[in-house]
């Protein structure tokens, strides 16, 4: 059976470098001396720090309750002591810290409980939901979406197609590709187990052409189950974004504020399926995952397993170190990733460090733009990237948004194709973020406003019933001397 | 050339008359713009303006007498929204977002003297008469008005910390033109 | 080891060509056309580039200096215009009033605006437009090409003395093959208009030469094809209309395509990213709106050309049309409209 795919507009082709660490077996990485797990990976609510300051914990045990209805718990990576509970550098941008719990290895690596196979095929789809939701599994394709929250959604929507995105168009990154050529059978029986608690009737796990061994591992593994299908799309980025994806395999677009859920569409990463497949049919928890350690300044390149909180600087030192200083070093792919803290911790959403050297960047100063029109070319969405940022940097963000701004996907295609260098995502996330702003501080000044008039309200009727008050006391005071005059004269009278 | 300044002339006035009496006819009735205006404002009553309340200054507003950028807390998305609604061009480039502040009790030295609990127009604070008081973040406008009335100084104005959640990215920086 | 953090957003990648490097494309493109030129029209050619080519830098320098900006004299954006216009100019035009016209160009079509990248027209084509205005006589007077002591005399025309009548040309004057098939009613032959022996502006009468330098530009990327090919298509298309119904009359499409300045146009001008739309649809209106324009100025105008204002009309109605294509957004089911309208 060939299932037809269908083309999506624009995209880029960013040279790959895939190559350095495609062609290498993914290793461990040695326990570092200190492990910060933050207690928010993942969208949503942080979770709740169960555990103490000096308490001894072991590997897989729940360290952080997940809080809400959008949220995910947090493990012990390995068995040690918890030393602090604190701020600590978070991966991202701004280097700002967010509450970790910080864990000493012992060195013993040992496991909270031992390992206990079950079929998760006897299970129902709302038991393997609860078990994905307990290990704490969220979207490991970057976006760090709690799974369980997508996979619940079947309970609602029926689910007829399940795809599984193995497309990994981020240059550098391999992770998912090794991981698929080295472990096709264990991310088949995710798929397997996420069909079953879907109840879907087919999945589709999409590799971009550049994946041929994946492609065949895959398929090889598939043999035994005739609803998955892999499927060999073009490499083009932005494949791997979710609208994007679903508009390659199905040909359907996403209508805006809609999820795939509503179209009976879910999507995963194929290193999600594998988290899936440790967590349903062992029962181990998420506290581990495969990160492409890449870039030109790195002496040397690997995939590696690396445990949740293990420091950046620990990872690059057993990666071998620099060659050089790196320009920039990055979570995530050079097209989507953020610059991070150089301390900040390895966490579940993060698919590749990349240190990229000045010579790799060549991004040079930002001209005029000359209305070349790349950017419109080059746009997956069908925007005018030249026409947002002109209005954007007149601070008319009502414009931005007439053209499109909220579309906007931020995959950075157009500002690689930039030849004046203009910081076009730049552009677009300081509006998205002055929106967010302005939003809430709209909403707080309703709230605002809403107090202050309950608080007059309050101050007015406490006045009045004051004043109401006061009079029944006085008329009741008139009306007991009243009383004792009558009585008086009623006596005198007598 | 007679002619001409007659016809001219004759034109003139007639086209003056339409106009006049078109203006008469399809006369708008103002709009209540100082109701507008308030429903824009911030309405904490803080009174950093300079008017007693919100409305005052409203009123004020929309009789011209004072700035479109004359509330702090509005900022400049505030001042924007003036001045496309009164149609008016304002110089924003002086109005910097307020940093936006928060009121804190500094523990120590809290006497629960009730002052800032009754001063406050959005009731922010909670406490008990001889009980340490405590603001409540989403509640407090950061006006300042417990600063004031504060017999300890124990009442601070601090600027919200950026975290991770509100942190946002700074606009572009371009050297050329 | 600590390492600074420079906050910069994604993409941390850039595709290899700059602003920079793409201008000096076209530079290198228009190099030959300019050396074809100069072999055909002698030195007076060469005169009329490098003075044209030289106000234009100087004028952009000067607004530079006045503006208070730098830098912009390394995108080579001013020496394109330059070359541009001078390509555009009869060989033997007199060089002070090329000098006015590079001034123009820059000063009118360009710095007016605000500099590169916010120019509604063409500039080159803006000086162009003024000094027809301006000298009627003198932007009409062609040589013959290939003349025997072109490479050691100027043509007399070249060295007038600002302000004063310029001398006839007597012995060296010829029309193009439009105004040959306008005012005469003749027709050029295939031959010599493939290959560009004929009369004519400096830099348009090879039409080969100019489609071969269009082809390298567009297949390195450093131009938009489908802008020349819509061009070309609807003048094609209009004159081959014009041709069907009264073949007698009109010339065939293969003359219209290429005679004049059309290829010129169509190459190097019309497809100035600056002014043109930006929008998939809009790209081909705005080039088969020029194409159009074109034939039907060249045979119903006053004037023998049409291609410069076909172009500077198609300039004009650039955002309108862009406005107009706006692209449809991912997921909705409705093309936008007018969102550029509100600003």
């Amino acid at each position: 059976m060939i299932l037809r795919l269908f083309r999506i507009r624009g995209g880029v082709h960013p040279p790959e470098h895939k190559h350095p660490t495609a062609s290498r077996p993914i290793e461990a990485c040695p326990l570092p001396a200190r492990l910060y797990v933050p207690l928010q990976q993942h969208i949503g609510a942080p979770a709740e720090p169960v555990v103490q300051v000096g308490e001894k914990v072991l590997k897989g045990q729940l360290i952080g309750h997940a809080q809400g209805p959008v949220s995910a718990p947090v493990h012990a990576p390995t068995s040690g002591t918890v030393t602090t509970i604190a701020p600590h550098a978070a991966p991202h941008p701004s280097g700002l810290p967010v509450v970790c719990v910080t864990i000493e290895p012992d060195g013993e690596d040992r496991w909270e409980s031992a390992p206990a196979e079950t079929d998760p095929f006897l299970l129902t789809p709302r038991e393997i939901g609860e078990r994905v939701a307990a290990a704490g599994i969220v979207g490991m394709g970057g976006a760090a979406f709690p799974s369980a929250v997508k996979l619940g959604a079947a309970t609602r929507t029926p689910i007829h197609t399940l795809i599984i995105n193995g497309g990994e168009c981020e240059p550098y990154l391999t992770c998912d590709d090794r991981l698929m050529r080295e472990r096709a059978v264990e991310v088949i029986d995710g798929v397997r187990i996420m069909l079953h608690g879907t109840q879907a009737t087919r999945a589709l796990i999409a590799i971009e052409e550049n994946k041929p061994s994946a492609i065949r591992e895959l398929k090889r593994a598939a043999r035994i189950d005739e609803r998955v299908m892999v499927v060999r799309i073009p490499a083009l980025y932005p494949m791997g974004s979710e609208k994007h994806m679903i508009q390659t395999l199905t040909g359907r677009e996403l209508p805006p504020g809609r999820l795939p859920a509503d179209l009976g569409l879910i999507v995963h990463n194929v290193a999600t399926a594998f988290a899936v497949h440790r967590a349903v049919r062992f029962g181990r928890p998420l506290i581990s995952r495969i990160v492409t350690v890449g870039g030109g300044a790195l002496r040397e390149p690997r995939n590696r397993e690396v445990l949740i909180g293990t420091p950046i600087e620990d990872l690059v030192e057993c990666c071998g170190g620099f060659a050089e200083e790196p320009a920039r070093l990055l979570m995530g792919g050079p097209m989507m990733g953020q610059v991070i803290p150089w301390n900040a911790p390895v966490v579940k959403g993060t698919s590749g460090v990349i240190a990229l050297t000045r010579e790799e960047i060549h991004i040079g100063e930002t001209r005029a733009c000359i209305r070349c029109g790349r950017c419109v070319s080059a746009c997956p969405v069908g925007l005018m990237p030249l026409e947002m940022a002109s209005r954007i940097r007149a601070d008319q963000f009502d414009g931005a948004v007439d053209h499109g701004l909220n579309d906007c996907i931020s995959c950075g295609s157009c500002a690689f194709v930039c030849p004046a260098s203009i910081p076009l995502v730049q552009f677009f996330n300081f509006a998205k973020g002055e929106l967010v702003a302005r939003k809430t501080a709209q909403d707080k000044s309703q709230v605002l406003k809403l107090m202050a008039e309950q608080r007059q309200a309050r101050l007015e009727r406490e006045a009045r019933e004051k004043a109401e008050a006061a009079a029944r006391k006085k008329a009741e005071r008139e009306a007991a001397k009243r009383a004792e005059q009558e009585a008086a004269a009623r006596e005198t009278g007598t | 050339m007679y002619a001409a300044i007659v016809v001219l002339t004759a034109m003139g006035l007639s086209l003056g008359f339409v106009l006049g009496l078109a203006a008469r006819l399809f006369r708008v009735e103002a709009d209540p713009v100082a109701e507008k205006i308030e429903a824009l404002m911030p309405g904490s009553q803080c009174g950093q303006c300079g008017y007693p309340g919100c409305k005052p200054a409203a009123e004020a507003l929309a009789r011209g007498e004072a700035s479109v950028t004359l509330c702090p807390p509005g900022g400049r998305a505030l001042a924007e929204e003036l001045a496309q609604l009164l149609g008016v061009q304002a110089d924003l480039s002086g109005v910097k977002d307020a940093v936006p502040m928060l009121a804190r009790v500094d523990e120590d030295l809290c006497i629960g003297c009730l002052k800032c609990l009754r001063a406050c127009p959005t009731d922010a604070v909670i406490g008990a008469a001889k009980q340490i008081h405590c603001v409540l973040p989403e509640a407090c406008s950061g006006c300042g008005k417990c600063v004031d009335v504060c017999p300890t100084e124990c009442m601070q104005m601090l600027p919200i910390e950026p975290t991770v959640r509100t942190w946002r990215w700074p606009k572009p920086v371009l050297a050329a033109a | 080891m600590a390492l600074k953090i420079e906050l910069k957003t994604s993409p941390h990648l850039k595709d290899t060509d700059g602003v920079a490097q793409i201008m000096r494309n076209v530079v290198w493109a228009l190099l030959p056309v300019c050396a074809f030129a100069v072999w055909q029209f002698g030195v007076s050619a060469l005169a009329l580039i490098v003075t044209v080519t030289l106000a234009c830098v100087a004028t952009e320098h000067l607004f530079n200096r006045l503006s208070h900006r730098h830098g912009t004299l390394s995108d080579w954006s001013a020496t394109i215009t330059g070359l541009l216009l001078a390509l555009t100019l009869p060989p033997g035009f007199p060089l002070w009033m090329a000098a006015v016209a590079g001034f123009v160009a820059i000063a009118l079509g360009k710095a007016m605006f605000g500099g590169l990248g916010f120019n509604v027209f063409n500039p080159a084509l803006v000086g162009r437009a003024f000094v027809q205005a301006a000298f009627p006589a003198a932007i009409s007077g062609y040589t013959q090409p290939g003349l025997p002591g072109r490479f050691l005399e100027f043509i007399p025309t070249t060295l007038t003395l600002p302000f004063t009548k310029p001398l006839a040309l007597d012995g060296f004057s010829s029309a193009t093959p439009m105004g040959e098939w306008k005012f005469n009613g003749m027709i050029t032959s295939a031959g010599d208009l493939f290959t560009g022996m004929v009369a004519g502006s400096a830099g348009e009468t090879s039409a080969l030469l100019i489609l071969a330098c269009g082809l390298y530009l567009a297949l390195r990327r450093f131009m938009d094809w489908r802008i020349p090919a819509a061009v070309l298509g609807g003048a094609a298309l209009t004159a081959g209309l014009f041709w069907f119904v009264d073949p007698g009359h009109y010339p065939t499409p293969m003359f219209v395509l290429f005679s004049g300045g059309l290829m010129l146009g169509a190459v190097f001008m019309a497809s100035d990213m600056v002014a043109s739309p930006v929008t998939p649809w809009g790209v081909w209106i705005y080039g088969l709106l020029i194409g159009f324009l074109t034939v039907v100025i060249r045979y119903f105008g006053g004037l023998s050309e049409g291609v410069m204002y076909a172009i500077l009309l198609g300039n004009a109605c650039g955002p309108l049309i862009e406005n107009l294509t706006q692209p449809r957004i991912y997921g909705a089911r409705k093309v936008r409209q007018n969102a550029g309208n509100r600003t």
